[in-house]
């Protein structure tokens, strides 16, 4: 049986999602788009998993497009933002340890539209600092695009502050929520928030699936043409049963996460205390506390992180690194380049991301085992870096 | 704990074939610890890459009078792939009482490829380390033994013409910190009497930042 400690990359779908979902592949099959029974049936059953996530997020129905990832959400929310207020100015502000999804799409709309966008630097921990976006704001700026909670390092913004901001100087604000969702409050009146990413496999939902919180008032051009679904801004029939299972998943994510959140922050602190206490020249990436219940991301001096990723997954044991080795770019994380660690730190990153399934008897399990491959791979390394050069 | 016992909990997950897994688990001719080797036991010390680049291999020779490799130990910081190459290349050189150096030198990363039944295609630039850090300790040999005329720096490409420094002495100087033309000159004596080579030093220098440092 293996451990997955891997939540951050996907999660499972839970089988009340699961059930959820069923019959409406081949019983309820209908297109939400046809005049007849067969379709007004799917219409009732997308429509009552738009109200069911409209009351978690608090907004209205109308407010939410479904679209195919957190991927598509983000490109629709910042392409069709920029896209459709040129008029108002031509310069966003996002920060540099954002996922790719907001990254890349910033890069091309620079590169064919001439957008000015503003990478804010952040500290230590992975936090902007609220002065810095301040001082970047000029008249043309539009939209500030900052991540709730990050995927790598699991830090988590001061999303409240920046909203304060982005309303004073009454800019738009969106926020990609995709690794949040599961375990902070996505209140959007509570948070103050005009876009919104949310996405489906990370929250024990089906991949494929995700959303835009689109606050009314909120101008956006549609990315995908076509029949004009989704009150005209994401084209293509609907996918019913994932629309389903992904109301079916926030629900149930709303309902137990109080209890999961402090049961996942117990693990994650069993984890980090032990492993930086029982294995020399380690420490720990991200923010101590203002981080996600279900991140810890630790650096391993000396040794390379797909080699230690590769031995734990003899053990069973399934995780994830910011090693060279493991990226298509062969590039290490530019998250942990970005919180100011040299590039022999990133190599020898590696993110636990626990989730529903995982108990102590799994991190027990990897704590017995993850001394000795350190040790064993440090044997084998010629390196010999001290936490000082580190700065740690 | 004896990694090397380990068995894998299911026979499917393994990204590597056998022969590399067997090599990244069990590696061969590794110098386990700090006190392990006599240092001066070895005629030939050669060490390539960095942590920053994500590899770094060291590499020991005993080289015999008939010029044979008798022994060959290494230690690497690297990935599976990177520790995997560098075990092969020293049971290649030591196996059947030794390799000639001349014919060690000619070892290319292929060669390795081929013994660890091939290493899947985007982590085949893992294994160019290990022959890069045997060159170079059969240059060290060279070095030692006064023979500097056989040294071969290959792939480097000569930039300076009348101090004959290449691209990869620029390279190290860079690696080291030296990020502007004043400090790698400092380093290296680059451009000093070769003025025409300015330019393309500038150019090199820039190159080298943005893969290393970003």
């Amino acid at each position: 049986m293996e451990i997955y400690l891997d939540h951050a990359a996907t999660t499972y779908v839970d089988e009340r999602v699961k059930e959820s979902m069923d019959k409406y592949f081949s019983d309820e099959y209908g297109n939400p788009g046809s005049f007849n029974t067969v379709g007004l049936r799917a219409k009732n059953a997308m429509d009552e998993s738009r109200e069911t996530i409209s009351k978690i997020l608090n907004c209205t129905p109308q407010e939410i497009i479904f679209t195919g990832s957190g991927t598509e959400s983000i490109n629709l929310a910042i392409k069709g933002f920029v896209r459709a207020n040129k008029s108002k100015g031509n310069h966003i502000i996002t920060q540099k340890t954002e996922h790719e999804a907001v990254l890349e799409t910033c890069h091309y709309l620079e590169k064919e539209e001439g957008l000015k966008v503003t990478y804010l630097d952040v500290d230590e921990f992975g936090l902007i600092k609220l002065d810095e976006l301040e001082k970047e704001i000029t008249k043309e700026t539009i939209l500030v695009s900052i991540m709730y909670a990050n995927n790598e390092i699991g830090t988590v913004q001061n999303i409240k502050e920046i909203s304060e901001i982005c309303k004073k100087h009454k800019i738009k604000f969106h926020t990609d929520a995709c690794q949040a969702a599961g375990y902070l409050d996505i209140n959007v009146q509570n948070l103050g928030i005009d876009l919104m990413s949310l996405n489906g496999s990370k929250l024990y939902g089906p991949k494929g699936i995700g959303l835009l919180y689109v606050k009314k008032g909120t101008m956006l051009k549609p990315i995908i043409h076509g029949g004009g679904q989704e009150f005209g801004l994401r084209s293509g029939t609907e996918n019913i049963p994932y629309i389903v299972g992904f109301a079916k998943a926030l629900e149930i994510a709303q309902r137990e996460k109080d209890v999961e959140v402090m049961r996942l922050i117990n693990l994650r602190d069993y984890l980090i205390n032990n492993v930086l206490e029982n294995i020399p020249k380690t420490f720990l990436n991200g923010h101590p506390s203002s981080r996600l219940p279900n991140n810890a991301n630790i650096t391993f001096l000396d040794v390379e992180g797909e080699a230690i990723m590769l031995m734990m997954n003899e053990y069973g044991i399934c995780a994830s690194s910011g090693s060279a080795c493991t990226s298509k770019s062969l590039d290490p994380s530019h998250v942990i380049l970005a919180i100011g660690l040299p590039y022999e730190a990133a190599h020898g990153s590696i993110r636990f991301t626990l989730g529903k399934k995982t108990t102590k008897e799994g991190i027990d399990k990897l704590l017995k085992v993850l001394p000795g491959i350190i040790e064993y791979l440090r044997q084998v390394s010629p390196v010999n870096l001290s936490l000082k050069d580190m700065g740690k | 704990m004896n990694v090397g016992d380990v068995k894998s909990y299911d026979n499917t997950s393994w990204f590597y074939t056998d022969t590399v897994k067997d090599h990244f688990f069990n590696p061969r001719n590794l110098v386990k610890k700090d006190n392990e080797i006599e240092v001066k036991d070895f005629n030939g010390i050669g060490s390539v890459g960095s942590p920053a680049c994500g590899d770094q291999m060291s590499v020991w020779l005993k080289i015999d009078k008939n010029e044979t490799i008798k022994e060959c130990r290494w230690r690497c910081f690297g990935c599976a792939s990177a520790i995997a190459s560098t075990s092969m290349l020293s049971v290649i050189v030591t196996e059947n009482d030794g390799m000639k150096i001349e014919d060690a030198m000619k070892i290319k990363p292929q060669d390795i490829n081929k013994r660890l039944d091939g290493l899947p295609t985007r982590k085949f630039h893992c294994s160019v380390l290990g022959d890069k850090a045997l060159r170079a300790a059969i240059n060290d040999y060279f070095r030692r033994t006064g023979q500097n005329d056989r040294m071969v720096i290959e792939g480097a490409k000569i930039i300076d013409k009348i101090l004959k420094i290449t691209d990869k002495d620029i390279e190290e100087a860079v690696l080291d910190g030296a990020d502007t033309f004043e400090k790698v000159q400092q380093k290296t004596k680059v451009g000093i009497k070769d003025k025409t080579c300015i330019p393309e030093v500038e150019q090199l220098i820039r190159f080298y930042k943005e893969k290393y440092f970003g």
